[in-house]
């Protein structure tokens, strides 16, 4: 029974120490963004702050008058920049794919499985061999460097769609059947019932859209040039080129990167989860 | 056409429109660009193009930095799925133990790296490994180890950027094989432990056998997800120290847009699809093989 009792205890070390180190560079993170200006810069590294500064998100997000012109990191521009973009694209691709998936799931129409077959088919082609052709077309319709150009190419939800037809497939039939014996049409069947079945798995999808817009940065980085429509993570690369060895600064700009999203995930895990492992239609 | 036709149809059209439009039409022009000589200066003047036929791919097979991002490519994927894949395995065998407590609160944090931006985590890291102020050289210093230059010397920098990519993306799979491991057959597990087998027989004989498929799969995937390193180079190393970390995509971005060699960096984006479609032709087999397709 003690050794039991050993065993026990050293297993939860090992998970409570595992988690510390996983943690670690986050909260290293957090601790060196509070830094006075250079203290991260020292030998032997120091760990805990001196003493607690915001100077580093002063600097970084305060707009500051130099030598007779406006500066700034453009810190704050880009995260309304991203905000707009990751909520935009989140409700656009809502709007567009729920639909879309409830009517492959549960509404009979002609070329319905070719059509399906299409879209599981085109899972396999990455993102990236569109890139190029896309950039060219976009370029003729003026649609760089806009936010409808990173906006776009987020749409094409296959993914999205698939996901939501798994989830609307185990709709009974006959609950829908007798709302049409009743009268009632298909979009209000649509809004009054089975939307309010689809909620939680609307919920993971929504997620799921806002971090993979908000953490994009391949496409924003092709389609951006203007730095005023930057979005946060083009933004901080584009810092961390000039100010590699400012430490303090770069890790006040990664947690305001990433804090918004640990902030909106904490409290939905589960939602975002239960989804990774429901979809059976994962990419 | 019925009434439930016309909603479906209203349903489903726009973002099929909008799927023709950005990711249909531009995957079909990707290959017909790939036989072009697109370069900056049909990009001024339509005119300047010429159609090279496969002068591309034949060109990219006499480009030493392209073989040189696709054997770092390999190298990425050869070491990282090993230790991806591993480290997932490990955390939830860890997870998994009956005799853990406040299991929610383990998996949020483990799994919380998963979220966050690589960019900005890319950041962190490339502090984190800093020669002189790293934390990680100075912990190294505690067991003796001398000062790694991590992402300044040629042989380190893909380990390097592994370290952060399994720290980044291990919680994902780790989700997936607890999942997995919960679906072991319990009586099973008690059987063998009643015959005495010790722990480690009844993890190569129940355990293994039963999330080995789960396991084969995600090794897969991850070949995948690896082959299209991009962020992590661009911010960490920008391909160096002496093109040690310059992978396919890299590659291709650089080809593409800073030389706007656009149709030398089409070829490249199909031979990218290539090598993911044969990846996916294996994930369908071994999904065939144990019956789940």
């Amino acid at each position: 029974m003690t050794r039991r009792r050993w065993r026990a205890i050293a297993t939860n070390a090992a998970v409570a120490a595992a988690t510390l180190l996983t943690a670690a560079p986050l909260l290293w993170m957090v601790l060196v963004s509070f830094m006075p200006r250079g203290e991260s810069s020292r030998f032997p590294p120091r760990l805990w702050p001196s003493r607690w500064s915001w100077e580093n998100y002063h600097e970084l997000l305060a707009r500051r008058l130099i030598d007779g012109a406006w500066f700034d990191y453009r810190i704050v521009p880009a995260l309304w920049n991203s905000l707009a973009v990751a909520g935009l694209s989140t409700l656009l691709g809502l709007l567009l794919t729920v639909p879309a998936g409830y009517a492959f799931a549960k509404l009979r129409f002609r070329g319905r499985e070719r059509l399906l077959q299409l879209l599981v088919g085109a899972l396999v082609v990455p993102g990236q061999v569109a890139m190029l052709p896309l950039f060219l077309i976009f370029k003729e319709l003026g649609l760089v460097n806009s936010y409808a150009g990173v906006i776009l190419p987020s749409l094409a939800g296959i993914f999205a769609i698939l996901f939501v037809r798994q989830a609307a497939l185990s709709i009974p039939d006959e609950m829908l059947d007798a709302a049409r014996l009743d009268g009632a049409s298909e979009r209000r069947i649509f809004a009054q019932i089975v939307l309010p079945l689809l909620a939680p798995i609307t919920v993971t999808l929504a997620l799921f859209m806002f971090l993979g817009s908000w953490n994009d940065f391949l496409w924003p980085l092709i389609v951006l040039a203007d730095q005023h429509l930057y979005t946060l993570p083009v933004a901080v690369a584009a810092i961390s080129r000039e100010h590699a060895a400012d430490g303090e600064l770069m890790m006040a700009a990664a947690v305001v990167t990433t804090l918004p999203v640990l902030i909106l995930f904490v409290p939905l895990q589960r939602y975002y989860i239960s989804g990774l492992l429901g979809g059976s239609v994962k990419g | 056409m019925t009434r439930q036709e016309r909603t479906a149809w209203g349903f489903v059209l726009p973002v099929l429109a909008i799927i023709l439009f950005v990711f249909a039409l531009p995957t079909v022009l990707a290959l017909a660009l790939s036989v072009t000589d697109y370069s900056i200066y049909a990009l001024a003047d339509w005119g300047a193009l010429r159609f090279v036929g496969l002068g591309n791919f034949t060109d990219l097979l006499t480009t030493p930095l392209f073989w040189r991002a696709l054997g770092n490519t390999a190298l990425f994927a050869l070491l990282g799925v090993p230790m991806a894949v591993g480290t997932s395995l490990a955390a939830a065998l860890l997870l998994h133990d009956a005799s853990v407590r406040w299991k929610p609160l383990w998996r949020v944090l483990l799994f919380a790296p998963y979220v966050t931006s690589v960019v900005a985590t890319a950041v962190v890291w490339r502090f984190l490994l800093n020669t002189r102020f790293g934390l990680l050289n100075h912990a190294l210093g505690w067991v003796g180890v001398p000062p790694v230059d991590w992402l300044g010397d040629p042989h380190a920098s893909i380990p390097a950027i592994l370290l952060f990519v399994t720290w980044k993306i291990f919680g994902y799979n780790m989700i997936v094989f607890t999942a997995a491991l919960s679906a072991v057959p319990h009586d099973l597990m008690e059987a063998a432990r009643l015959d005495g087998a010790s722990r480690w027989t009844r993890f190569r004989h129940v355990t293994l056998p039963a999330i080995g498929p789960t396991l084969l799969l995600a090794a897969v995937m991850s070949v995948a997800g690896f082959l299209q390193i991009f962020a992590e180079p661009y911010v960490m190393t920008l391909g160096g120290p002496a093109q040690s970390t310059t992978t396919v995509l890299y590659f291709m971005f650089d080809e593409g847009f800073k030389w706007w060699n656009l149709g030398q960096a089409s070829a490249v984006a199909f031979i990218l699809f290539l090598m993911i479609l044969a990846l996916t032709l294996v994930q369908a087999r071994i999904g065939r093989r144990y019956e789940w397709l």
